[in-house]
C-alpha cells in the first residue's frame, strides 16, 4: 500500500481494537448511553462523528502551529461548533428529513468528549494527513461500538432491528412471541447500554490480557 | 519570521480574526440557505396538517409516509377548504394561517395577550376535519403536534412531532404505531374536554376500548407520554369555545 504506511494504517485500525475511545479509553460513553436504543440512530450518530472527528483534526491540525495555547481549548470548540452547525444548515436545506433525524444528535456530537480528545492529544501535533487518518480510524472505534451496543439493545429491548420486526409480532403473538418469549424492556432504558459495553469490555480483555491494569 | 504565539496581543489579535472568519462563514451560509430551509419548513407544515387528517400515503409496513414534497403544495390547496384564525372571540380568515407560529403564541399566551389560534378546516369524501395544532414540552425540548375532529370531538388522526426527545423511547411519539392508537377516541368525557391520555396502566395494548380517554403508553418514556396528555389536554381546551359551536352545528 502506498498510500497508507504501516503506521498510517495503524492510526485506523488501531483505536478499532485495543485503543477503543469507548472501552479502553472510556470516553464518549454519555452518547453511547443515550442514542443505542436503536440501531438507526447509532449509525447516524456514527457517521456525523466520523465527518466531524475527520475534517476538525485535518482543520486544526493545519492551524496548529498559530493557535495561542493560552485559548487553545476554546479554539477547538469553537471548530467542533461551527463544524456542526454547517452540517446542520446544508442537511436542512438539502436534506430535510435527515436533518431532523439528527437535531438530537448536535448538542451530542459537541460535548462528545473524543472530539475534543483527539484535538489534543493528536492533531495538535501531527500532520494533517496523519490527523486525518486518526480522526477517521477513532469514530470508526466509536462508531462500532455504538453500532453493536445498538444493535443487542434494538435487538432484545424492542425485537426489531432497523424497525423491521425480526423476531415476530408481540402483540400478534408470532414468530419467537410464539414460544411465550417477550420483549426485555430493560434493554431501552440508558443503563442496559452500561451493562452492554460492560460486556463488551469484559469479552475484549479477556481475549486480550494485556489490557487488564495491574493494580 | 517565526510568530510568538505566546503573547498576550497576538491571542486577541488570533481570536478577533478568528470570530470575524467563522462569523462570516456563518452568516454567509445562513443567509445563502435560509430560502430553501423556509420552503422546507412550509412543505412540512403541510404535510404534517394533511397527515393528520389522514391524507398520506401510509402503507401496510407501519411506517410513516407523507404526501411528497413535490405535490404537497396542490394536495393541501385541494384539502384544506378553510383556514381560520381565532383571536379572542373573532374568527378571521387565512390563507397563510397554517404559517402561524404557534410557540410565539404560546408565549404570548402566557404573557397575558389574546393569541391567534389557527383552525384547518378539511374536507375529504365528503367528510369534515377540524384540524388544530398543539404545541407542549417533553423531556428534553419542545413537542408539538396536530389533531383532527370530527363534529362529534372523535379523533380522526394525529401527528406529532418533538424537538429532542431520546431516540428509541420518547421519539417513538412519531411513530406510527403510537399516533394510530389515538384514532376513534373521543376527546370528551361527558362534557368535559379530556383530551386522550397516554396512560402506563391501561392494560389496553391494542387499544380496543376507544371511550376511556386513554391510549397505551410507551416503555421507558413517562415524562413525554405525560407531556402528550397535557399537551391535547391543554390544545383542546384552548379551542374550547371554538369546539362548543362546531358541537352544536
Amino acid at each position: 500500500m502506498a498510500l497508507l504506511s504501516k503506521k498510517d494504517t495503524n492510526l485506523i485500525l488501531d483505536p478499532l481494537a485495543d485503543n477503543n475511545p469507548i472501552t479502553i479509553q472510556v470516553l464518549g460513553i454519555c452518547s453511547a448511553l443515550a442514542i443505542t436504543a436503536e440501531l438507526n440512530a447509532s449509525i447516524v450518530m456514527a457517521l456525523s462523528v466520523i465527518f466531524v472527528l475527520g475534517v476538525g483534526n485535518v482543520v486544526i491540525s493545519l492551524i496548529r502551529n498559530i493557535i495561542p495555547s493560552k485559548i487553545r481549548i476554546i479554539v477547538q470548540l469553537i471548530v467542533v461548533a461551527t463544524l456542526v452547525i454547517v452540517v446542520d444548515q446544508v442537511l436542512k436545506a438539502f436534506a430535510y428529513e435527515l436533518s431532523k433525524t439528527l437535531a438530537v444528535f448536535v448538542g451530542l456530537i459537541i460535548t462528545n468528549c473524543i472530539i475534543m480528545g483527539r484535538f489534543e492529544a493528536f492533531a495538535l501535533g501531527n500532520s494533517p494527513w496523519r490527523s486525518f487518518l486518526d480522526g477517521i480510524g477513532n469514530a470508526l472505534g466509536y462508531g462500532v461500538i455504538l453500532i453493536i451496543v445498538g444493535f443487542f439493545r434494538e435487538l432484545l429491548g424492542s425485537g426489531t432491528l432497523f424497525g423491521i420486526k425480526v423476531l415476530g409480532d408481540p402483540i400478534a403473538k408470532t414468530g419467537l412471541y410464539a414460544f411465550g418469549y417477550e420483549n426485555n424492556g430493560f434493554m431501552i432504558i440508558p443503563p442496559a447500554a452500561l451493562i452492554v459495553v460492560g460486556i463488551i469490555i469484559w469479552v475484549q480483555r479477556s481475549r486480550n490480557t494485556a489490557l487488564i491494569e495491574e493494580n | 519570521m517565526a510568530i510568538d504565539t505566546e503573547k498576550n496581543v497576538y491571542t486577541v489579535f488570533f481570536a478577533v480574526i478568528m470570530v470575524i472568519i467563522v462569523g462570516s462563514v456563518l452568516a454567509f451560509l445562513a443567509s445563502g440557505l435560509s430560502g430553501k430551509i423556509k420552503e422546507n419548513e412550509r412543505f412540512e407544515k403541510q404535510q404534517n396538517i394533511l397527515y393528520a387528517m389522514g391524507v398520506n400515503e401510509n402503507e401496510g409496513d407501519g411506517s410513516v409516509n407523507f404526501i411528497p414534497t413535490d405535490r404537497v403544495e396542490a394536495e393541501f390547496a385541494n384539502y384544506i377548504t378553510e383556514q381560520l384564525v381565532l383571536n379572542g372571540d373573532q374568527i378571521t380568515t387565512d390563507e397563510e394561517a397554517y404559517l402561524i407560529d404557534l410557540k410565539k403564541e404560546m408565549t404570548a399566551l402566557k404573557n397575558g395577550a389574546t393569541p391567534r389560534l389557527p383552525v384547518f378546516i378539511g374536507e375529504k369524501d365528503g367528510k369534515k376535519y377540524y384540524i388544530l395544532p398543539m404545541y407542549g414540552k417533553g423531556l428534553w425540548d419542545a413537542i408539538w403536534g396536530f389533531i383532527s375532529l370530527n363534529e362529534d370531538m372523535v379523533v380522526q388522526g394525529v401527528y406529532f412531532d418533538h424537538k429532542a426527545e431520546t431516540p428509541g423511547l420518547g421519539a417513538n411519539i412519531k411513530q406510527r404505531y403510537f399516533m394510530d392508537d389515538f384514532i376513534g377516541e373521543s376527546i370528551l368525557d361527558g362534557n368535559r374536554y379530556a383530551g386522550v391520555a397516554v396512560a402506563k396502566g391501561n392494560n389496553d395494548p391494542i387499544n380496543q376500548i376507544k371511550d376511556d380517554n386513554e391510549v397505551d403508553a410507551l416503555a421507558g418514556a413517562t415524562i413525554t407520554g405525560n407531556g402528550v396528555s397535557a399537551m391535547i389536554r391543554e390544545s383542546v381546551n384552548l379551542y374550547r369555545n371554538y369546539l362548543e359551536t362546531i358541537r352544536q352545528q
